[in-house]
């Protein structure tokens, strides 16, 4: 069994998987190594599903864009698996006027960038959604965005990288980078020491210890957010929620139930044990929450809540780049929370910068040495 | 032991059998055979059955199907099924309802 291949990628989330994907695709041979059991086992299957370009950065926004135009529309086809991929719109609710103000704000950088997002009225609200409380009073909207299932677009990136020959290994935790002449060649395991020509490093906050192995740094912290679902319930809307101060977001399922996040305001305190567990009061809050924007899911059931880590930047904006310092080494992670709707678009994009050494879509705002101290 | 760690192994290609359309998951009705395919499409955890397929995704939460999931992939595999973790419980140990779980107020008897 060789243990060269052209790239490695580190972590088998769905910017590892994707991206592999679309590098066996270029026709490169591609290891990925995984360090948990489980493929997809981190955010990756534990967001909430968006696939939205409002109420992002104006950094990653092309991104989203693209993605959303040339790849989101055709990945079921393509990957063979349904990723229930649903462009019906995202509304962002608001309820005081604090919330007008960030909403407008949102709105204004998102048009400026050439996007189709404007601000609604509670009646405007109420025809796209009738579900929604009065206490809801403004919007942002845009008509494009949407939802997908993360866990079949996951997996199925991983299937179709796997059908190309891209090999995956699992319980492969990467302890060290090393280069020799100066340039990434090795990525050293428990079991075995693997080479390539050129490495990814996408295993979310991870990241960190293994970029340090190297002497790089992505300023980012683990931050725990949970999630919860409903029994299936009869169809009642298709759109993407959001909210001014996002605690609180969710969709429909495809399958009938329903996804949410929220936040408890706890977060960032909360007991790290090493394990992404469910706090006994978060589900509990954001039950309160939903039912205060959605009064009909009272007595919806719920089945399951979970947790997952984010890789919280310094900035909240994912860095993607190629590193100066360590020639043919590549990151992708610090993704905030907001990874997986640009997911197929950092993939293919990564693919190019690897590939190719340039990409479609600039990325040059998302370099890892853009962090400076306060002046 | 053997690893199933190398996903790129050898597992011999997918052959149906006859008792392929029985229901291994109730709750969302997913049969033998598709979860026998999933296993030649790469899933080889009980994790990644459940969200590739969403069998033990339903009302039980794999309370009934779990064990019977594990043993297809230690079978497919050939493992021994004591190898594979179960799926990852989560709360709540049955489906409540929002206003339930949401509900604040204490009173005291």
């Amino acid at each position: 069994m060789s243990k060269h291949t052209d790239v490695i990628i580190i972590g088998a989330g769905i910017i590892g998987n994707a991206t592999a994907y679309y590098l066996a695709r270029k026709g490169l041979s591609v290891t990925v190594l995984e360090a948990s059991k489980d493929i997809g086992i981190g955010g990756s299957s534990r967001n909430g599903g968006g696939v939205r370009q409002s109420g992002r950065d104006t950094r990653e926004l092309p991104l989203a864009m693209w993605g959303i135009k040339n790849l989101w529309p055709g990945l079921s086809e393509e990957l063979g698996v349904d990723v229930e991929y649903t462009q019906k719109g995202n509304l962002r609710l608001g309820k005081t006027e604090a919330h007008q103000k960030i909403l407008q704000g949102l709105t204004d950088k998102a048009v400026a960038c050439g996007l189709d997002v404007r601000m609604i009225n509670g009646d405007e609200i109420r025809a796209i959604n009738p579900y929604l409380s009065d206490e809801v009073t403004c919007a942002s909207w845009c008509p494009t965005d949407g939802h997908a299932n993360p866990l079949t677009a996951t997996l199925g990136y991983y299937k179709k990288a796997r059908e190309l020959g891209v090999r995956f290994i699992t319980e492969a935790p990467c302890f060290e980078l090393r280069k020799i002449k100066g340039v990434i060649r090795q990525v050293v395991t428990p079991d075995a020491i693997y080479e390539a020509d050129k490495v990814l490093v996408a295993a979310g906050f991870d990241s960190r210890k293994i970029l340090a192995t190297v002497g790089i740094d992505v300023p980012m912290m683990p931050l725990k957010m949970e999630c919860l679902v409903t029994e299936a319930e009869p169809p009642m809307f298709l759109q993407m929620l959001g909210t001014a101060d996002a605690d609180f977001y969710g969709h429909q399922s495809k399958h009938g139930s329903f996804v949410f996040g929220g936040s408890s305001g706890f977060e960032h305190l909360n007991k790290d044990n090493g394990s992404p567990i469910s706090s006994s009061i978060g589900a509990s809050c954001t039950c309160r929450g939903i039912i205060k924007y959605f009064p009909a899911l009272a007595d919806a059931k719920i089945v399951r809540a979970w947790a997952g880590w984010l890789d919280d930047c310094a900035d909240h904006v994912p860095v993607i780049s190629p590193v100066a310092e360590v020639p043919g080494l590549y990151i992708a992670c610090a993704f905030s929370g907001h990874g997986f709707g640009i997911a197929p678009a950092v993939g293919y994009n990564v693919a190019e910068m690897i590939a190719d050494g340039h990409s479609t879509i600039d990325l040059s705002a998302l370099r890892y040495d853009r962090f400076q101290p306060k002046q | 032991m053997k690893s199933i760690n190398d996903r790129s192994q050898n597992i011999g290609s997918f052959v149906s059998q006859a008792d392929d359309t029985i229901i291994i998951c109730r709750c969302e009705e997913i049969t033998k055979g598709e979860i026998r395919q999933a296993i030649h499409d790469g899933m080889f955890t009980v994790n990644e059955i459940r969200r590739y397929l969403r069998a033990g995704m339903g009302l039980c939460q794999g309370q009934t199907c779990g064990k019977l999931v594990k043993n297809l992939i230690a079978r497919e595999l050939c493992v021994i099924p004591d190898q594979l973790d179960p799926a990852t419980s989560r709360s709540p140990m049955r489906p409540v309802e929002m206003k339930v779980l949401g509900n604040e107020e204490v009173t005291h008897v």
